[in-house]
C-alpha cells in the first residue's frame, strides 16, 4: 500500500509517446492545474497496461472536456451528477461483476478512476464516497482540490483555507475571507483504512508513482491532489506549477501515503523532513496568489502569523507521525 | 397453462417477480413500506437464488445513481423505493431518462412528510410524472407481480428505452397478504430474454463519453427524442401487456373498463382505490343503478385516447385520487383527464376528490356519496369541480 515505485525521468519520456487519454481541444483555461493533474493520473494508468474506465463528477474537468458533441477523453468515460461519481462507479464495477458472472462480458481487467473537485469531494459528494468505500467497491478516487467552487464562478468550499478570499467569503471589513481551515479531507478518507495519498502536478513522479500504486490495490484508494487555479486562486497562468510546488515547500500541502496506521511523507516533503532548512514560510506560497491579498494590508496583519502556525503545527503533527 | 397460486404480500410478490428476472445489479436503500422488497432480495441473494449483485448503498440518491451507473454499463437493473426516498432521487430520475437508461423502479406509494408518515398515498410518484418516466400503477399484489416482470420489458424495448416505474399504495397493497398466480422461471425467459441487448456500454472495451455538457444546440434535441420515446412508449406498452396477457391469462390493458357499456356514471381510479370503486360499482348495480368504474394503470404515457374512449357518452365522471395537488385547478389525474377530453364530443363533467391521504382509509360510502356529490354538479351545469372527501372539517 505504500509501496510506491520509483518513477524516472525516462519513464516520463517513454509514458509520453503513448496517447493521451485527455487529449488537446478541451476547453480548460490556459493554465488549469486540472488538466495536467488529469494527464498525469491517466498516463501513469495507462502505463500499467489494463484499460482504464474513467467517472467523472460535475465540475469544471467534466464541462469543459465534454461539450456535446466534442469529447476529449480518448477512454470509456461517464459522467452523471455532481454529489455520485463514487456511486456511480459503484454501480458500474457491480454491473461488470454480475455480466462477466453471468458470462455476457469479457473477463478482463480494468482501472476505476473517479474525478470530482473539491466541491464534489470535500462538500456535496461526501456521503456517497464514504459509502462507496465502506461497501469496499475497487477504484481510485482523485479529488482535484483547487479550493473552492471553481466551476460556478469561486464561491468557498469545504477545501477553501482559511482567510482565502471566495465570492462567497469575501474579504469584507469585518470578515477576513473564509472563517475556517478546510476540512481534513485526506485524513477523513484515510480513516476508512484504505490507501490514501495527496499529491500535487508539480511533481509528477510522485503523484505518478503513487497513482500506479493505488491501481494495483484491491479495493479502494483515494488521493487527495492539490489543483492549482489560476482564474480562481488569482494569479497569472504561467505560475501554476510553481504555486502549487510551493504549497508542498511551505508544507501549506504536504505530500505522504497513508494506510491504517503508516503514515510515510515522500518526495519534497519526505526531504523537508530531513532537512527542515528546506522548508520555506507560508508567506512565499500565498503572496503569489490574489485570494490571500487582503492578509498583507495592515488591518489584517496577524492573520498570515495564524496561518504560518498552523501549517506549522499541522506539519509537526504529521512529521511526529511518520515515517519518511 | 398450469397455474400456481401462492400467498403474497405486495412487497413479496415485487420480490418474487424480480427473483424471476433476476435482473444484473439491485440498488436500494430501505424505506418503510418498501423494506420487504429489499429484505427478500437480499435473502435471495446471501443464498444464491440469484445472480444479481445487489448493492446495499447509504442512500435512495446513491441507489439511482448505482443505477444509472450500471445501466449504462449495459446492466438489467432494479430498485424500489418510496416517499422520501423518491423524492431523494429526484435529481437522477432525470439523469436515468436523460441519458435512456431502462431502470425499473417500484415504488412503495407513501405519504409525503410533514407532518411524516408511513402509509399509503400516490403522490410521490405523481409528483414524477414529468421526469419522462413510464409510469404505472398496481391495484392488487397480483398486478404487482405482472408489473415487475412487464416493466423491464417496456423499459428495454428498442423503441423505448426509458426508465420505467410502478406502484402500489404503501401498507394498503404492500402489506397485505392476498392470492398471487406465479409464473415459472421459464415462463419469463420467454417473455424477457436473459440477456439485456445494447447498442453500447460503458465498458473496458468501448471508447466512449456518457453524460456530455449539452448546452443551447442541441439540449432540445436530446428531450424532443424524449418525448418520442415516450408517445412510443404508449403503443409498446399496449403490446407488451397483450403478450403478457397470454403468456399469464390475466387481460391486461392500459385502462381497464368495469361495467362502463351502458353507465351514465363512471368512477374514476387508479391503484388499490380501483377495487373499492369496483365494489361500489356492483352494489349500485344491484339497485339499478347505471354506474360503471374506469381504472387508469398507466399514466405517462397518459393513455387520453383510451380514457376518452371509456368516458365517452358517460354524464359525470367522479375521479378518485389518493394524491395531493395544492393550488391546483384539480387533482393531478383530474387535470390530465381534462386534457385529454377537453374540446371532444359527447364527455362527461368531471368531478375530482382528493382522498385517502396518509394511509386514510375511504369508505364504499363515501365513495357512494362522491357519486351523489358528482351527480347533483352535474344537474346544475358544473362541468368541473374539485373537494376533498373523507376528512374532518
Amino acid at each position: 500500500m505504500l509501496e510506491i515505485p520509483s518513477i524516472s525521468v525516462k519513464d516520463l519520456q517513454e509514458w509520453s509517446k503513448m496517447d493521451e487519454v485527455l487529449t488537446s481541444g478541451h476547453r480548460l483555461c490556459a493554465g488549469c492545474g486540472a488538466g495536467t493533474m488529469a494527464r498525469q493520473v491517466t498516463l501513469a494508468a495507462k502505463a500499467l497496461g489494463e484499460p482504464i474506465m474513467l467517472v467523472n463528477a460535475t465540475g469544471c474537468l467534466e464541462v469543459a472536456s465534454t461539450i456535446y458533441p466534442y469529447t476529449a477523453w480518448n477512454a470509456p468515460w461517464v459522467h452523471n451528477a455532481f454529489e455520485n461519481a463514487a456511486a456511480t462507479a459503484s454501480g458500474a464495477i457491480e454491473a461488470m461483476n454480475a455480466m462477466r458472472r453471468k458470462k455476457q462480458m469479457a473477463d478482463k481487467d480494468a482501472h476505476m478512476i473517479v474525478f470530482g473537485g473539491d466541491g464534489g469531494t470535500y462538500d456535496i459528494g461526501i456521503q456517497s464516497l464514504s459509502g462507496a468505500i465502506e461497501r469496499g467497491h475497487d477504484f481510485l478516487y482523485v479529488c482535484y482540490n483547487n479550493g473552492a467552487y471553481m466551476n460556478t464562478g469561486i464561491q468557498r468550499s469545504g477545501g477553501t483555507p482559511k482567510y482565502a478570499a471566495t465570492t462567497t467569503s469575501p474579504p469584507g471589513s469585518v470578515i477576513p475571507g473564509k472563517v475556517k481551515w478546510s476540512k481534513p479531507l485526506a485524513e477523513i478518507m484515510a480513516a476508512h483504512e484504505i490507501p490514501t495519498y495527496t499529491a500535487s502536478p508539480a511533481y509528477p513522479r510522485d503523484l505518478m508513482g503513487k497513482v500506479q500504486t493505488a491501481l494495483k490495490v484491491d479495493g479502494p484508494a483515494f488521493m487527495l491532489v492539490d489543483s492549482p487555479c489560476n482564474l480562481g486562486q488569482r494569479y497569472p497562468p504561467n505560475i501554476s506549477i510553481e504555486t502549487t510546488k510551493l504549497a508542498v515547500k511551505s508544507c501549506f500541502f504536504p505530500l505522504y501515503a497513508t494506510y491504517k496506521d503508516d503514515w510515510l511523507l515522500t518526495g519534497e516533503s519526505a526531504r523537508i523532513a530531513k532537512n527542515p532548512d528546506r522548508k520555506i514560510p507560508v508567506e512565499e506560497y500565498l503572496k503569489l496568489q490574489g485570494r490571500f491579498r487582503h492578509l498583507f494590508l495592515p488591518e489584517w496583519k496577524g492573520k498570515l502569523t495564524e496561518i504560518q502556525e498552523i501549517v506549522d503545527d499541522r506539519w509537526i503533527r504529521l512529521v511526529n507521525k511518520s515515517t519518511c | 397453462m398450469v397455474t400456481k397460486v401462492q400467498g403474497m404480500t405486495g412487497d413479496e410478490a415485487v420480490a418474487y417477480a424480480a427473483k424471476l428476472v433476476d435482473p444484473d445489479v439491485v440498488a436500494a436503500y430501505p424505506i418503510t413500506p418498501q423494506t420487504i422488497v429489499v429484505e427478500r432480495y437480499s435473502d435471495f441473494v446471501n443464498n444464491g437464488e440469484v445472480n444479481s449483485s445487489f448493492i446495499p448503498v447509504e442512500s435512495e440518491h446513491s441507489a439511482m445513481s448505482a443505477c444509472v451507473g450500471a445501466s449504462l454499463t449495459g446492466a438489467r437493473v432494479f430498485t424500489a423505493t418510496a416517499s422520501a426516498g423518491l423524492a431523494l432521487m429526484y435529481e437522477i430520475l432525470y439523469v436515468a431518462s436523460g441519458l435512456r437508461c431502462p431502470i425499473v423502479l417500484a415504488v412503495a406509494n407513501r405519504a409525503f412528510s410533514a407532518p411524516i408518515n408511513i402509509h399509503g398515498e400516490c403522490t410521490d410518484q405523481m409528483v414524477c410524472r414529468d421526469a419522462s418516466w413510464v409510469s404505472l400503477f398496481g391495484e392488487s399484489a397480483q398486478e404487482a407481480y405482472d408489473e415487475t416482470i412487464l416493466s423491464f420489458k417496456i423499459a428495454e424495448h428498442k423503441d423505448v428505452l426509458l426508465p420505467t416505474m410502478f406502484g402500489i399504495e404503501g401498507f394498503i397493497v404492500t402489506h397485505a397478504l392476498e392470492r398471487v398466480e406465479t409464473l415459472t422461471k421459464h415462463q419469463v425467459e420467454d417473455f424477457l430474454p436473459a440477456e439485456r441487448k445494447v447498442d453500447h456500454r460503458f465498458c473496458p472495451d468501448e471508447v466512449i463519453s456518457f453524460g456530455s455538457l449539452v448546452l443551447q444546440d442541441y439540449y432540445m434535441e436530446i428531450k424532443r427524442q424524449q418525448e418520442e420515446a415516450m408517445q412510443r412508449a404508449y403503443l409498446v406498452t399496449k403490446d407488451v401487456m397483450e403478450e403478457f396477457g397470454e403468456l399469464s391469462g390475466r387481460k391486461m390493458e392500459v385502462v381497464e373498463k368495469y361495467k362502463l357499456e351502458d353507465a351514465d356514471y363512471a368512477l374514476v381510479s387508479y391503484g388499490a382505490t380501483a377495487g373499492n370503486a369496483k365494489a361500489v360499482v356492483d352494489r349500485l348495480r344491484e339497485k339499478g343503478e347505471k354506474v360503471g368504474a374506469l381504472k387508469i394503470r398507466l399514466h405517462r404515457p397518459f393513455p387520453s385516447l383510451d380514457v376518452y374512449e371509456a368516458l365517452t357518452g358517460i354524464k359525470a365522471a367522479t375521479i378518485l385520487d389518493r394524491s395531493v395537488t395544492f393550488g391546483s385547478p384539480g387533482t393531478i389525474m383530474q387535470t390530465d383527464i381534462s386534457t385529454a377530453l377537453y374540446g371532444k364530443e359527447n364527455i362527461p363533467s368531471l368531478h375530482g376528490y382528493i382522498n385517502g391521504l396518509g394511509g386514510r382509509v375511504l369508505t364504499l360510502p363515501e365513495i357512494e356519496e362522491a357519486l351523489e356529490m358528482s351527480k347533483n354538479y352535474n344537474d346544475i351545469g358544473m362541468t368541473s369541480t374539485l373537494d376533498w372527501i373523507g376528512y374532518r372539517k
